[in-house]
């Protein structure tokens, strides 16, 4: 008798846990959606961990890829950068900003029927060279160019 | 709650081309406030753009994009009169979904 009660308790117990930790699950809809988020490519410190935390550990140039940025910006917290691919198959595209505090700046997804080019605002911390990296049929591809910047976009 | 966001989304030659300018201050976390103390980094993770129910952009972002950020992109078969939606997620859980009709 008393092993039944314990083996019930047991299950119960289990069982409530679960359930707790499913509302807690429930609770935050935003921090499961910020799975997605690569933390750790975001959060590398290079180019190169940035890279590699992409899975893009190697890469191809490609005169395929189009980045359409200033040679000089004259302000660095909104420096305009372009990027189209012309690789078929085009997946993803990234902005990675080698001398910023943390390289990888942006990661857009292409779904098919997108097409692969998109336009957006960055900032740099100093001079540097910025790399477009593309994802097409399941390699990498990047091109880079320097920016110079004259006013830093980032630090107080 | 976070302004809404200004998106334009215009149909030409088959395709709608969408330009979003978000309203955030994209914290970055390494500026200092007045007495010397780090600004904690405040700042848009995850944009997707919607079109029928089918995401036709998403996007991860970093602390590099720009103040107020900007965001351009076209994608194939919307029409005129359509609608799309575009959903912003920042790094606090801070969340904004705002309409454009295709013109």
């Amino acid at each position: 008798m008393d092993q039944t009660r314990r083996k019930v308790l047991k299950a119960g117990g289990g069982a409530s846990l679960y359930a707790l930790l499913a509302a807690a699950g429930m609770m935050r809809p935003e921090a499961a959606l910020a799975a997605d988020w690569n933390q750790k490519a975001f959060e590398a410190k290079n180019l190169k961990d940035a890279f590699d935390a992409l899975g893009a550990g190697s890469r191809a140039e490609s005169a395929d890829i189009v980045m359409t940025a200033p040679e000089i910006a004259e302000n660095g917290a909104v420096v305009p950068i372009g990027a189209v691919s012309k690789l078929p198959g085009t997946e993803s595209i990234a902005i990675l900003i080698a001398k910023n505090p943390t390289a990888l700046a942006a990661s857009f997804d292409i779904p098919a029927g997108t097409e692969p080019g998109v336009s957006t605002r960055v900032k740099l911390a100093e001079t540097s060279d910025v790399y477009v990296l593309v994802k097409a049929q399941g390699k990498y591809y990047v091109t880079k160019k320097e920016i110079k910047v004259t006013i830093g976009g980032c630090g107080g | 709650m976070a302004d809404p966001m200004r998106i334009r989304a215009v149909a030409k030659d088959g395709a709608v081309n969408v330009k979003i300018l978000m309203s955030h201050e994209m914290e970055t976390g390494q500026r200092k406030d007045g007495a010397g103390k780090p600004i904690p980094a405040h700042f848009i993770q995850q944009i997707s753009a919607t079109w029928q129910g089918k995401v036709v952009l998403s996007a991860n972002w970093g602390t590099a994009i720009s103040k107020n950020p900007f965001l351009e992109f076209s994608f194939k078969g919307g029409k005129k009169g359509e609608r799309i939606q575009v959903t912003w997620t920042d790094n606090k859980g801070d969340k904004r979904t705002d309409e454009a009709t295709i013109n």
